[in-house]
């Protein structure tokens, strides 16, 4: 199968937070027409849409851009909010900044990063404070 | 079991995505916290929960649930009724709480 490269803008919950996990879902909807393996897809969806929420969330926006090949898929999510101050500590189960209003709607488990880490082969977060945040997940075929 | 069988058995109430209700019903989930049960439940999943919200709508068609059971007559948006349409994602309503739902799943699964 050939590099099949996708990119998707990820609008900032403030916006139009409807719109949250429409880029994780069209990936899924992609993976399953070209017959992806089920279980990579289904980690794939879980992963992006955690790191999709995140971007839209925490960071007032950004974008994504997903690289499938046979082997495996590629999803870097690239935002330029405030960035993770204590990379170790975001990255515990339960921790979370997430504000109320967004509690409300169910998020803010502080389960999405430990999500996104279990649900991949490999995860990569590069991140300075004041400039923003691009995670890179590998997830093999 | 499907999706429409278990509704039918169990009296839930229709409110959106009937064209899914023939998914297979594998087990079953309870939970509100999003992460949460997007980490955690299985395929196939019943999901009884009490978050109507169009968030809800695309953890379940993303998590591969079977169906969403708003719990306590909990609300669906109207945002996230017109998502569960398009994504064919079954969301039905029942009077009973998440224990006394799972129970009742418990003795068909
Ligand atoms: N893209 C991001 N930009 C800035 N901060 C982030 C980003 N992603 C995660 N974080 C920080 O890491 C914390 C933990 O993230 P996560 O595990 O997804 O939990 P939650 O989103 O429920 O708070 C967040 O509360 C936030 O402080
Ligand atoms: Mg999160």
């Amino acid at each position: 199968m050939a590099g099949l490269k996708l990119t998707y803008d990820i609008p900032s919950a403030d916006d139009d937070f409807t719109r949250a996990g429409e880029a994780s879902g069209s990936v899924k909807k992609k993976l399953r027409q070209i017959g992806y393996n089920p279980d990579a897809i289904r980690k794939v969806s879980i992963a992006m849409y955690e790191g999709e929420i995140n971007v839209a969330i925490h960071a007032g926006g950004g974008e994504a851009e997903v690289e499938i090949s046979s082997d495996a898929v590629t999803i870097k999510l690239i935002d330029h909010g405030p960035g993770i101050a204590d990379v170790d500590k975001a990255m515990q189960e339960g921790w979370s900044t997430a504000p109320e209003a967004v509690r409300s709607l169910g998020f803010g488990a502080g389960m999405g990063l430990p999500n996104m880490k279990k649900y991949t082969d490999s995860m990569e977060i590069e991140t300075e404070v004041g400039k923003g945040t691009t995670i890179t997940m590998v997830v093999k075929a | 079991m499907t999706v429409n069988e278990l509704a039918n058995q169990l009296h839930l109430k229709p409110l959106a995505g009937i064209g899914g209700d023939q998914n297979e019903v594998l087990t079953c989930y309870a939970g509100d916290l999003l992460s949460w049960v997007m980490g955690r439940a299985k395929e196939g999943s019943v999901w009884l929960t009490v978050m109507g919200n169009i968030n809800a709508v695309a953890v379940a068609t993303l998590a591969d649930c079977a169906c969403i059971v708003l719990t306590e007559n909990a609300p669906l948006d109207e945002d996230a009724r017109q998502r569960a349409e398009m994504q064919n994602v079954p969301i039905y309503s029942t009077d009973l709480n998440a224990f006394e739902m799972s129970v009742k799943v418990a003795e068909l699964l």
